[in-house]
């Protein structure tokens, strides 16, 4: 009974968790890339380790947090633009292996020794090197604050200043998607995902459009980088492949082209895991499967989920089948 | 005597060397697999050392002092060195010098001691590089001529690199033939083949190292096996999923969950360490100024072999003739008398033990195989199969060879870690010049 509430108690903490915010902000990157535009972006993670790196990398070398912010922001459309000049007006699978090579070139270049003066290395950076100036915004005060059942600290990392900044960005950005989404913008995009050629025959130059939808998704990405590392630690892998795919999981279970399909994913999927986790933990005995293979167990779980979901339910738990052709342009 | 040491890299014993492990943080790859595991209260600081020939370094003394330590550890004898610590801070770590085999020292820009940085939940790798060298009565060391981080070029290690560009080539080649004829018959990008490349490598290590067969016998049995799973992969998932008319995009994001099951279930059964398939230290052989194990030439050998009977079955048999008709037009294929389901069933199979093979070899040249060999290996599949043209098979042999000469090659000019990145970015540029790759055709690809 006490691990099974320990088990709850967990999955309460980790649905509140900024790192939750930072997946579900980057899943709503990646909504306007596959959801809406039916680009197939396998780079998320990558724009999240630029916007990381941009910001993280100004606040050290002393330039105020708006700056480095933008600095982020601006990495990310760049990192974009070199991504989709190129593949853009190919098939959907060259998207796929360019922005995953890619993702893999910035982990790669970020973790390299060469760099440890600036990225840190495979050691990467650590929290407080980047933090204060973010930490002295908070108007929270000191002490210790407790609603319902869940108690932090008022502004230490993890505190409920992270908590509130990141989960307003969660909510600005999902106000932001449902507005754009309704607009004339939008329904071109959509259109792009439904009939590239019908949209074409309409005089819109797609291949523009899809750009500004690869940027637009890209820069997303980055601000969910910089929630993601704030109240933890900046790593390179942390940001890799799996992370990206953890992405996907997070969308396709929430539900692709909805609003509040990537949030309420990025909540679920946490919540799996843990579940998972503290159940095999619980009943499964520790000599069939110890500590470390509960934690494997979950992932497996969640990788097999990540199949049932695409091939059962491939609108996720809140999208509209109708909608949803769900195939490459 | 041309004395080419391959620098030894001290790589970090896990991927994500360190990741906060915390309920909350949705960890990357699996992190700990090492005696130490970083949990709230414990932090870990970890290495592997190296000789400069690649093998592990047993029994290396390394002190470490800091927070309320004061200890000696000694590497494993798979040259690991991990030490769990309570409390966060520096630590100086100390390498006892006269416990480095002779022939061997500690690079001269290694810092000795080292100071590194424990936090609590955490991994903290640190690289201590051994490489070729002696040491002096009087305690000074002489580095040997070119076996430092060596950016120098000379045509000696040119060669060198150059062999073991063919010879990675030759292996990727085996891989990515197999994902390049499942894309050509059936549109998939199977994100999962390098697990199937991992499979082949760990079934021999099974079957060679823990059930001590035959090494040839091993490697046969793992193949078959490998073999098999595509047949039922096919005739379980695949098929099936074709039937219910889902599109290429959902496919191949299944093909992620199984990827992603699969890595995990590897680690679940087998842990995230390296393991080696032959136990025995390799015979190296000679050619001129090439130094390579006599393994790898035997492997080289048999790659050659497989990859040409790939391309004669191809051009020259019915079964081929099919086999490419279905690449080319599925529909067309099978309004012409070809059972088109019979040979996707065969181009899994063969996919999945080509995969196995190369997976067998790889575990045998690169001396050992773990979890993540094969993840490692997918992007520069993509990469070959691309530049070569997407779903033609020789385009994936030339494709392989290019960017196995690229990845090794890049080492002569850049560190290590820029290997990889380089062969991708060049995919990246070709995809500008000529999007079809060098065998494509123009209408695949918009």
């Amino acid at each position: 009974m006490d691990q099974l509430l320990q088990t709850l108690n967990a999955i309460l903490n980790s649905a509140i968790s900024p790192q939750t915010a930072a997946l579900a902000i980057a899943a709503i990157g990646l909504n306007i890339h596959f959801g809406y535009t039916g680009l197939l972006n396998l780079g998320q993670a990558g724009f999240m380790l630029i916007g990381a790196y941009g910001f993280a990398i100004s606040i050290i070398g002393g330039l105020p947090i708006i700056l480095a912010i933008i600095i982020a922001l601006v990495a990310a459309l760049i990192f974009a633009l070199i991504l989709g000049i190129p593949t853009l007006k190919l098939r959907g699978d060259y998207l796929a292996i360019v922005t995953l090579s890619a993702a893999e070139i910035v982990r790669m270049i970020g973790r390299s020794s060469i760099l440890t003066d600036i990225t840190g290395g495979s050691n990467g950076l650590t929290g407080n090197q980047y933090r204060s100036p973010f930490t002295s915004l908070s108007f929270f005060g000191d002490g210790h604050i407790t609603v319902g059942p869940w108690s932090y600290d008022a502004t230490g990392s993890n505190g409920w200043w992270f908590i509130a900044t990141a989960w307003f960005v969660v909510g600005v950005l999902c106000l932001f998607v449902w507005a754009i989404m309704r607009s004339p913008w939008g329904r071109v995009l959509r259109g792009i995902r439904e009939d590239e050629d019908a949209v074409r025959s309409l005089g819109k130059n797609v291949y523009s459009y899809k750009m500004q939808a690869l940027i637009l998704g890209g820069v997303i990405g980055a601000v969910a980088g910089i929630v993601y590392i704030l109240p933890a630690s900046l790593q390179a892998d942390s940001m890799g492949r799996s992370m990206t795919y953890f992405i996907f999981t997070a969308l396709l279970l929430g539900g692709a082209a909805t609003v509040f399909g990537p949030v309420l994913g990025a909540i679920v999927f946490f919540a799996i895991r843990l579940f998972v986790q503290g159940i095999a933990g619980q009943f499964i005995p520790s000599s069939i499967m110890n500590g470390q293979q509960t934690e494997q167990f979950a992932w497996i779980i969640i990788g097999i989920t990540l199949m049932l979901v695409v091939i059962f339910r491939p609108q996720g738990i809140l999208g509209n089948k109708k909608e949803l052709s769900f195939d490459v342009k | 005597m041309i004395m080419l040491v391959m620098v030894a890299i001290v790589t970090m014993v896990t991927l994500g060397s360190s990741s906060a492990r915390a309920d909350t943080t949705p960890g990357p790859v699996g992190t700990a697999a090492t005696t130490c595991a970083s949990d709230a209260t414990t932090g870990c600081l970890q290495g592997t050392i190296k000789l400069p020939n690649g093998d592990p370094a047993v029994g290396i003394k390394l002190e470490i002092k800091g927070g309320d330590l004061d200890t000696t550890i000694a590497t494993g004898d798979d040259g690991k060195w991990s030490q769990a610590i309570t409390v966060a801070g520096p630590y100086t770590i100390t390498v006892d010098t006269s416990s480095i085999p002779d022939g061997a020292v500690l690079d001269s820009a290694t810092k000795n001691p080292a100071t590194v940085t424990g936090a609590l939940n955490k991994n903290v790798g640190y690289v201590f590089k051994v490489v070729g060298g002696t040491t002096a009565a009087d305690g000074t060391t002489t580095q040997t001529p070119g076996t430092d981080t060596g950016t120098g070029i000379t045509f000696d290690r040119f060669l060198q690199q150059f062999a073991s560009g063919i010879r990675l080539g030759l292996l990727l080649a085996l891989a990515a033939v197999g994902l390049s004829l499942i894309f050509g018959t059936t549109g998939l990008s199977n994100f999962a083949h390098g697990e199937q490349v991992t499979l082949g490598g760990l079934l021999a290590y099974l079957f060679a190292n823990v059930l001590g067969l035959n090494l040839i016998l091993a490697a046969v049995i793992s193949v078959v096996i490998c073999a098999a799973t595509g047949y039922f992969q096919d005739a379980l998932i695949w098929k099936p999923l074709r039937r219910r008319g889902l599109g290429t995009t959902q496919l191949m994001i299944v093909t992620i969950g199984l990827s992603i099951a699969l890595q995990y279930s590897y680690q679940y059964f087998l842990g995230a360490s390296t393991v080696r398939i032959d136990r025995a230290n390799p015979v190296t052989v000679d050619l001129g100024p090439i130094t390579l194990s006599a393994q790898s030439l035997i492997s080289m050998g048999i790659a050659v072999i497989v990859i040409a009977l790939v391309g004669w079955v191809l051009v020259k048999t019915r079964v081929g003739r099919a086999t490419r008709a279905v690449s080319d037009n599925p529909a067309l294929a099978a309004a012409s008398g070809i059972d088109v389901d019979r040979i996707i069933r065969l181009v899994w199979t063969s996919a999945t033990a080509l995969a196995g093979l190369s997976g067998v070899l790889l575990g045998l040249v690169l001396n050992g195989v773990n979890w993540q060999t094969g993840l490692q290996l997918l992007l520069l599949m993509f990469a070959a199969i691309t530049l070569g043209g997407l779903g033609t098979a020789f385009g994936a042999l030339a494709g392989a060879m290019i960017i196995g000469l690229v990845v090794e090659l890049t080492n002569l000019v850049l560190p290590g870690d820029f290997k990889y990145a380089t062969a991708l970015l060049i995919l990246i540029l070709v995809l500008l010049v000529r999007p079809q790759g060098i065998f494509g055709r123009r209408e695949r690809i918009g």
